[in-house]
């Protein structure tokens, strides 16, 4: 349509254009207007209004920071609690005579010149009308001075926190965690509104894995408030939504137990209920006072724990890796049984050494003159290693790592806390894929006694070990019994995996072999077998931390501490209806019998004592509960 | 029509007077935009908790925002107009490129990273879109006709739909204004935008069902503020408290109380017209009104003093643009229209929007300054 182009007229277009100018102007002119208008509203007429609201002197909206739950132990005690906790907060705006008020205040509380040096640092950086607090953490007696003389400080005040507080201390450090500030980057992932006002949260163990239970959610108040800010009272208030009580599965007597008994080492003990998969004792030595972190660990103290050889802040129960040693060769008898490598009652001669034909290499035996002809159970009773480097042999790489996955070597067990490692479960697959090189028999033997390229965690262990003592039932280990709120109880999240089917008679075979090492006379745990009137079946393991030389000896007195072999027990009890199974690893310890096995046998003696037993079933409810 | 002559051509030639001339800068808008960046740094002190590193970054984002506009003041209208359509197309072509990348990287993305500076192209799509609709229409006379009308408002969805699907609804509310803005001034009968309106409000149930849940959210909050003190009616009760305690003549410079972190967040960014508004009270807000509209009035000058349709179309609309900027921005801080990311134009900290201004600016002291020579 070129002619369109040439009735273009010049005049007539910038006729309309200038209409429209005015037009736009006039929508302008309008729109500010009534922005103005609105303006106008705000500022002058409901002035009054919004200038008493912004004051101190009137209604502010103030969140309520919910109650944090408290985590209860399996009889009720207390193992995480809430207590007030008092701080002296100034307000400079509302002093008169600041210099005069700071020195009063010091006389009366006796406050050290560097705390009021960091006040005066801080209220600076602050506007006027807010308040910083000036002593953190009042005793009783501060508080008691001060009180009688608050009207002759205007604009000094008490305020309440409610702080988290351990009363167990390093008991239960690792599985309980603890609660501290709330980062900026934990900020930026928190929502908002249930977490307006709060200021701590969840930072490991239970008090982590349970952050959004333990939390509920913030409500808020209207508050009015004279000139002092001083509260005149409350208009109207939707209430915060208390966090949930968290009841365990934990005996924190046994955890006491189990702490104390491990005294000396480092090291873990794991029990579990065998019936229910519920985490009885679940230690991590040392263990370290969560209440510093609560209030704020100075970087000093933090510093100094993190630097530690013994490495107080890592939950060896939870993350520790370690070979399992012997204590692995009950169910390298049942992956044996399992594949008919070999017959339960079939011997195998032990001379004290393997070596695989074409090599030169001796895989020793602990005994040094060997053990002679053994059957499986002599052998699990004696903690034979040649007749297993020669099972091992027998079955092969895959069949073993095939069997052994299926009591959950290698994987997460499934608690109910974050960060647990996944341990090593060596495999021909692993092996070619990380160390890209193929699998050699020689490290098929030394797998079959617990040592080479695994790791596993004492969870793992305890785990596997109350699927033995359950004869394949898979109880996946939990911490959390109930969670209670006002309204409702939940239960916690207990459940099962895949169960494992054997023949009836193979356990049998390898339990019996178990209970000899405790009840047999040349059981390796043999000490702790008398004085009750059940069984407990449990095997001792001795991991090697360090590699002997071919035809050195190893010798326990000349070697360094920390290169010393760890020393490991599992057990479960009784043998014929368990009710526990647990495993300790004592870092360093030396033997698995005579270190290992004793502190298993106090844990499973406290929790198998008649009385304690009793209140078990009682299901008591604690004092505190709702 | 008179030809204007400017008084200053019979002063004696001032070096000054030269240079401003020879750097094609339009003195009234040059003042109007100086003096609204200088008070930004003054509000900015004072909402931004006396931070002298905030003003600082946002004084470098200022000066290349000036030095952008100054060199476009360079380039003739001809240029513009020229490769307008170019302009429009890449710029679509960027949204799309940004839509598929934030696909592939599952989530939001406004972003294209250059590598040396991240650049978002939802921002340059706020210039091409009036420029490609000028020129559509400049091509033929004025009214448009429905060929044209049609063209023009899928021209103008493309980009809105893109960028609203980033989401960035004030973008996207942005966008769509430039470009309508140019079918106003092009003389679209009052008939149509009447129905049109009609058309839009009657649609408001659908636009509600494809809404996401936070745009329903701020709605509703738009709507009921009381009802979620803690969660999202919190801004605008805040920001309201801040203005009407500020009454009518404020607290004084740095004398907010209510910007304080606790009370007013985004108090250096979206919400910064309530720490101006509490600190220079009413009086204070005129003047900022004052302020802005006589640069649009400038703007509308210019843009009626323009010798074609394209000019005068693109320049208006700019300055009609800029205006949308100003009253939605005021609006939401004050509680009369939904909270939507729209910074208050010049003065809000963050860099995106005050570049792309600047750069509206220069093509506007474009249009003006090689207006002479090619009238002669």
């Amino acid at each position: 349509m070129p002619e369109l182009y040439t009735v273009k007229d010049t005049g007539a277009e910038n006729r309309i254009f200038n209409k429209r100018l005015i037009a736009a102007s006039v929508i302008i002119g309008l729109l500010t207007t009534a922005l103005i208008g609105r303006l106008v509203y705000l500022q002058v007429v409901v002035h009054q209004h919004y200038a008493t609201m912004a004051k101190e002197n009137s209604v502010k909206i103030v969140p309520l920071v919910p109650a944090r739950g408290i985590i209860y132990d399996r009889h009720g005690k207390i193992l995480a609690d809430n207590t007030p906790s008092y701080s002296l907060d100034i307000t400079p705006e509302q002093v008169g005579d600041m210099a005069d008020t700071l020195s009063r205040l010091q006389q009366l509380l006796d406050i050290p010149e560097e705390k009021i040096d960091t006040f005066k640092k801080l209220y600076k950086r602050q506007k006027r009308f807010a308040s910083t607090p000036l002593l953190m953490n009042l005793s009783d007696l501060e508080l008691a001075k001060f009180a009688v003389v608050r009207p002759y400080f205007p604009g000094v005040d008490i305020r309440t926190h409610q702080v988290r507080y351990y009363p167990y201390g390093e008991l239960a450090s690792h599985v309980i965690g603890y609660v501290g500030r709330i980062n900026e980057n934990e900020q930026k992932q928190l929502p908002e509104v249930q977490y307006r006002g709060a200021t701590h949260i969840g930072k490991s163990g239970i008090e982590k894995s349970y952050e959004a239970e333990l939390h509920g959610k913030a409500g808020f108040a209207e508050i009015e408030t004279n000139v002092q800010a001083r509260m005149l009272g409350t208009l109207s208030e939707t209430n915060p939504e208390q966090g949930a009580s968290l009841h365990l599965t934990l005996d924190i007597d046994l955890q006491k137990t189990a702490y104390d008994a491990l005294a000396g080492y480092n090291g873990a003990v794991v029990a579990l209920d065998t019936k229910t998969g519920g985490v009885l004792a679940f230690v991590s030595r040392p263990g370290f006072d969560p209440n510093p972190f609560v209030v704020g660990i100075g970087n000093e103290a933090y510093q100094a724990l993190n630097a530690s050889q013994d490495q107080p802040l890592y939950n060896r129960a939870l993350r520790g890796l370690y070979p399992p040693g012997s204590t692995i060769k009950p169910f390298i008898a049942l992956a044996g049984l399992e594949y008919d490598a070999i017959d339960a009652r079939q011997t195998l001669y032990c001379p004290g050494y393997l070596q695989l034909p074409g090599s030169s290499h001796k895989y020793r035996d602990w005994r040094k003159g060997g053990h002679g002809a053994v059957n499986m159970s002599h052998a699990i009773t004696q903690s034979c290693d040649v007749y297993f480097y020669r099972l091992a042999l027998g079955l092969g790489i895959d069949h073993l790592q095939g069997f052994l996955k299926k009591f959950g070597f290698g994987e997460h067990t499934g608690i109910d806390l974050d960060g647990e490692k996944l341990g090593l479960l060596p495999s021909r697959e692993w092996k070619q894929a990380r160390k890209k090189r193929p699998w050699f028999p020689g490290e098929t033997v030394i797998t079959g006694i617990g040592q080479g390229y695994w790791q596993v965690t004492p969870l793992q262990l305890a785990k596997a070990t109350a699927m033995l003592a359950n004869r394949g039932v898979w109880r996946t280990p939990f911490l959390v019994d109930r969670i209670v709120t006002s309204q409702a109880t939940k239960p916690g999240p207990e459940g099962n995996g895949p169960s494992l089917l054997l023949a009836p008679e193979h356990w049998d075979s390898v339990i019996a072999a178990m209970v000899n090492v405790v009840h047999s006379a040349h059981g390796t745990a043999k000490s702790i077998g008398y004085g009750i009137d059940y069984h407990i079946a449990g095997k001792t393991g001795t991991a090697q931390v360090f590699n002997i030389k071919q035809g050195a000896k190893y010798n326990e007195k000349s070697i360094d501490l920390k290169l010393r072999d760890h020393a490991l027990f599992i057990a479960f009890a009784p043998a014929d209806d368990p009710k526990i199974a647990i495993a300790v690893i004592a870092e360093n310890g030396g033997h698995g019998g005579s270190v290992a096995a004793p502190i298993a046998s106090k844990v499973i003696r406290q929790f198998l004592k008649p009385q304690n037993h009793e209140t078990l079933h009682e299901n008591p409810d604690p004092p505190g509960a709702f | 029509m008179k030809i204007q002559t400017r008084p200053e051509h019979f002063d004696p030639p001032s070096l000054l007077g030269t240079l401003l001339r020879t750097l094609h800068i339009d003195v009234p808008l040059f003042v109007g935009l100086s003096l609204t960046a200088l008070l930004s740094f003054a509000i900015l002190y004072s909402a931004g908790g006396q931070e002298m590193s905030l003003i600082y970054r946002q004084a470098v984002r200022v000066g290349l925002a000036f030095a952008l506009m100054i060199a476009l003041a360079q380039v003739n209208p001809h240029q513009f107009r020229h490769y307008s359509a170019i302009l429009f197309g890449f710029g679509v072509f960027l949204l799309l490129a940004v839509l598929i990348m934030g696909e592939i990287g599952k989530g939001a993305q406004r972003w294209l990273d250059l590598g040396f500076f991240r650049f978002q192209p939802s921002e340059m799509i706020k210039i091409t879109t009036p420029m490609m609709i000028a020129w559509l229409l400049a091509n033929r006379p004025l009214p448009p006709r429905s060929g044209q009308l049609a063209a023009a408002t899928a021209l103008i969805l493309l980009p809105t739909l893109l960028i609203a699907k980033q989401p960035d609804l004030g973008t996207a509310l942005l966008v769509a204004s430039s470009g309508a803005g140019v079918l106003f001034f092009a003389g679209l009968s009052w008939r149509l935008i009447l129905s049109i309106v009609a058309v839009l409000s009657a649609l408001t149930p659908l636009i509600w069902h494809f809404m996401r849940d936070y745009q329903r959210d701020r709605v509703l909050t738009f709507l009921n503020p009381e009802a979620d003190p803690l969660g999202r009616g919190y801004h605008i009760i805040q920001s309201k408290i801040a203005i009407g305690s500020g009454g009518i003549y404020g607290k004084g410079w740095q004398g907010s109380t209510q910007s304080e972190l606790e009370f007013l967040p985004e108090s250096s960014t979206d919400f910064i017209f309530a720490v101006f508004a509490e600190e220079f009270g009413l009086f204070g807000c005129m003047g900022l009104l004052l302020l802005y509209l006589a640069i649009i009035a400038r703007c509308l000058y210019i843009a009626g003093q323009a010798q074609d349709t394209y000019s005068k179309l693109l320049a208006g609309s700019l300055a009609f643009t800029f205006f949308v900027y100003v009253f939605v921005n005021i609006g939401m801080v004050i509680g009369v229209l939904p909270v939507v990311g729209v910074p208050l134009p010049l003065i809000s900290y963050g860099g995106t929007s005050i570049v792309t201004l600047m750069a509206g600016f220069g093509i506007i002291m474009s249009i003006h300054t090689h207006k002479k020579k090619w009238a002669r």
